[in-house]
């Protein structure tokens, strides 16, 4: 089925691959096609089969079966070390004994480069990521953040057709991880590399990637862009894996072309759109939590609003996150940005108020 | 007494300079000590059966007697100078064997499945459960005419091979050559090598292999590109645990080594107990330790200096 390369064939073709660890499937039936230049991302939550599926790219595990196929030639038998495929390893894996100059330059001596051309792609890395100034030095005279450029260096240097990131800002703290993120990325597109990385942060996986696959027990549950997965997520372990979301089950009540209506415990939901469903279909309902509205006066729509107390409340800064309970008992997160700075009728714990959104805000889940 | 003592004697009596003092003081009494009395003997003169003392005070003259002949005469001697040599180069070759033999023994045993890291660690240790001389001696059983590696080595015609060598000098004659005196050593000193190497080894980080054979690096050259400068600690001091014994080593000589096989060792208990010559005998030692240490102080200070370089 896959081609040679060119065309519309993918770059990276995954396709139905398996890895059984003494019966235990890591990875099942996974199939996947990246295009070239991509930067796609696998997330999930650690034992999902995700860093077991880079591994298999990397070559240090062996498919079970199904087939890896990069740029129209099967990986299959090739070891690690003739793969066209660089690894930046969780947590670097830089070499303690040699300087950055001499870690970056050790795919190239394997090449059997002339040393001219060593010296001179690596002091291109070397600027690449700005590190001139500490080529001499060892890796453990670096910062955190230095090291992690010096490990990007060393696996863009043979210009791989394909670079594997492995948690690539997992040992960077939160300050920092925002600023890598966006260097990373531009580091990446100025190379043109294309990159599958591996991911328990899904703010990571948002930032950086330009598709995401959520992985869950060795299966993808959904693939595709960031704003796809979160605004219309496939699932409800998806809705609940990505971001915060409010959960509401129900039952279809009208089902027209254009809408539906579908009641809840504590409200009746008016979904601007039809779906896939029937009457009397029981169903959930997916409301993230900034696209609620909160106030302390009765909206006059009498769809999509709830009624309840503030429990709990946190504040951000940049937004509050209210608690508020229904008078079924269930709990609906509500986050409001704070555009004001004093605002003089606060809501505050114990206050009855209203939620309400709009007619679009829902995504109707049937699994 | 007021109640507040003396903040040096607060230090002095604080826990952490006890758990520092005791092996300060354990080398002090059994290591400096000794040595001292040592060099005080080797420069001393005899008279009859007592040294004569070197600072004597007589009629309002203070004088200090150092008798140097001995060294004199051990720079002079032929005998002394290649003793020394043939003792560090039989040490060398033992350590090289047993770094040989034993960084793949080592190897394996770090990248071994835990229970059975385990057993063979256990397998290591388990020669030590029986006395070294009888070890020793098992060995001479082994060797001489009709013993079985003895009967093994001919009938496999090894004994060309060691004749080439020069290790053995004699076809058909394995006892009391060199070959014999290294084999002893080797079989002795292997497990100091092996368990600073396992220990080294077992903690290198297998992610770093991994990486150096996604950057193109064939399992061969990973090993010697990564492993084995990153085992270079422990390369170290497995070497010195083996050499510097084997150079003053008296006893396997004595065993299983020949009269070509002269180390320093037999050296220093000739001088003492047959030719009685205490100042002699003490300054063959003398020079022996000044031979042993003087490099490995040059050598740590070299190591000190080029971690803190790197640090």
């Amino acid at each position: 089925m896959a081609g040679p390369a060119g065309g519309d064939a993918a770059y990276l073709s995954i396709q139905d691959v398996v890895k059984d660890f003494n019966g235990y499937k890591a990875v099942n039936h996974v199939s996947l096609d990246i295009a070239k230049g991509e930067i796609f991302a696998l997330l999930g939550s650690s034992g999902c089969g995700k860093t077991t599926l880079l591994r298999m790219l990397a070559g240090f595990e062996t498919p079970t079966s199904g087939r890896i196929v990069l740029n129209g030639q099967d990986m299959a038998g090739l070891p690690p070390y003739e793969r066209p495929i660089n690894m930046m390893f969780q947590s670097y894996a830089l070499f303690p004994h040699l300087t950055v100059w001499q870690n970056i330059a050790f795919g190239l001596q394997r090449e059997g480069l002339p040393k001219d051309q060593v010296a001179q792609r690596v002091d291109a890395m070397l600027k690449l990521v700005q590190l001139g100034k500490f080529a001499q030095r060892k890796p453990h005279q670096l910062s955190g953040g230095q090291q992690q450029r010096v490990a990007l260096a060393r696996s863009l240097a043979k210009q791989p057709q394909m670079l594997l990131l492995d948690e690539p800002l997992g040992a960077l703290d939160k300050k920092l991880r925002e600023e890598t993120q966006i260097e990373l990325v531009n580091i990446i597109e100025q190379v043109g590399v294309t990159v599958v990385m591996v991911t328990h942060d899904q703010e990571e996986a948002m930032t950086m990637a330009s598709r995401i696959a959520i992985m869950s027990e060795g299966r993808f549950l959904q693939v595709g862009a960031p704003a796809d997965i979160y605004e219309t997520p496939a699932t409800k372990f998806v809705a609940d894996f990505i971001g915060n979301v409010n959960l509401m089950p129900g039952t279809v009540e009208v089902d027209e072309a254009d809408h539906v209506v579908i009641g809840s415990a504590d409200c009746k939901h008016y979904v601007g759109h039809g779906i896939t469903g029937t009457q009397g279909m029981d169903v959930t309902v997916a409301l993230r939590p900034e696209k609620i509205h909160v106030s302390r006066h009765k909206p006059q729509d009498d769809f999509n609003t709830a009624h309840g107390t503030i429990k709990e409340l946190s504040y951000f800064g940049s937004f509050t996150v209210y608690h508020v309970e229904l008078a079924s008992g269930a709990r609906l997160k509500i986050s409001q940005a704070n555009t004001a700075r004093h605002k003089d009728d606060e809501l505050t714990w114990g206050d009855a108020v209203w939620a309400h959104w709009s007619r679009s805000a829902h995504v109707v889940l049937t699994q | 007494m007021a109640g507040t003592t003396q903040p040096w004697l607060r230090r002095l009596l604080s826990g952490r300079s006890a758990v520092i003092g005791i092996p300060y003081g354990w080398l002090l009494l059994f290591f400096l000590l000794p040595f001292l009395i040592l060099a005080k003997i080797s420069v001393s003169e005899m008279e009859n059966v007592v040294f004569k003392d070197l600072i004597t005070y007589q009629d309002g003259l203070l004088q200090l007697q150092l008798k140097l002949g001995n060294y004199i005469f051990i720079t002079q001697d032929a005998l002394y100078v290649k003793t020394y040599i043939a003792s560090l180069q039989y040490a060398a070759a033992t350590t090289l064997l047993c770094l040989l033999i034993g960084y793949p023994f080592a190897y394996f045993m770090a990248r071994a499945r835990p229970e059975r890291q385990t057993l063979l660690l256990l397998l290591v240790m388990l020669p030590f459960w029986t006395s070294f001389l009888l070890r020793v001696y098992a060995w001479k059983g082994l060797l001489s005419e009709h013993g079985w590696v003895h009967d093994a080595i001919i009938g496999l015609g090894l004994d060309q091979l060691l004749l080439a060598a020069g290790v053995i000098s004699t076809p058909g004659k394995l006892m009391n050559t060199p070959f014999s005196l290294v084999l002893g050593m080797t079989y002795t000193y292997l497990p100091f090598m092996i368990l600073p190497l396992f220990g080294n080894l077992a903690k290198l980080d297998v992610r770093l292999l991994e990486a150096a054979a996604d950057l193109g690096a064939t399992p061969w050259v990973a090993f010697w590109k990564v492993t084995v400068p990153m085992s270079k600690a422990g390369i170290i001091a497995g070497s010195m645990l083996v050499f510097i014994p084997c150079v003053g080593e008296f006893v396997i000589p004595e065993l299983l080594g020949g009269p070509e096989t002269l180390m320093i060792g037999r050296v220093v208990w000739d001088e003492f107990f047959s030719n009685n010559d205490w100042p002699m005998a003490s300054a063959v030692a003398v020079v022996m330790v000044l031979l042993i240490i003087v490099p490995l102080a040059l050598f740590n200070k070299y190591q000190a200096e080029a971690q803190e370089a790197g640090r």
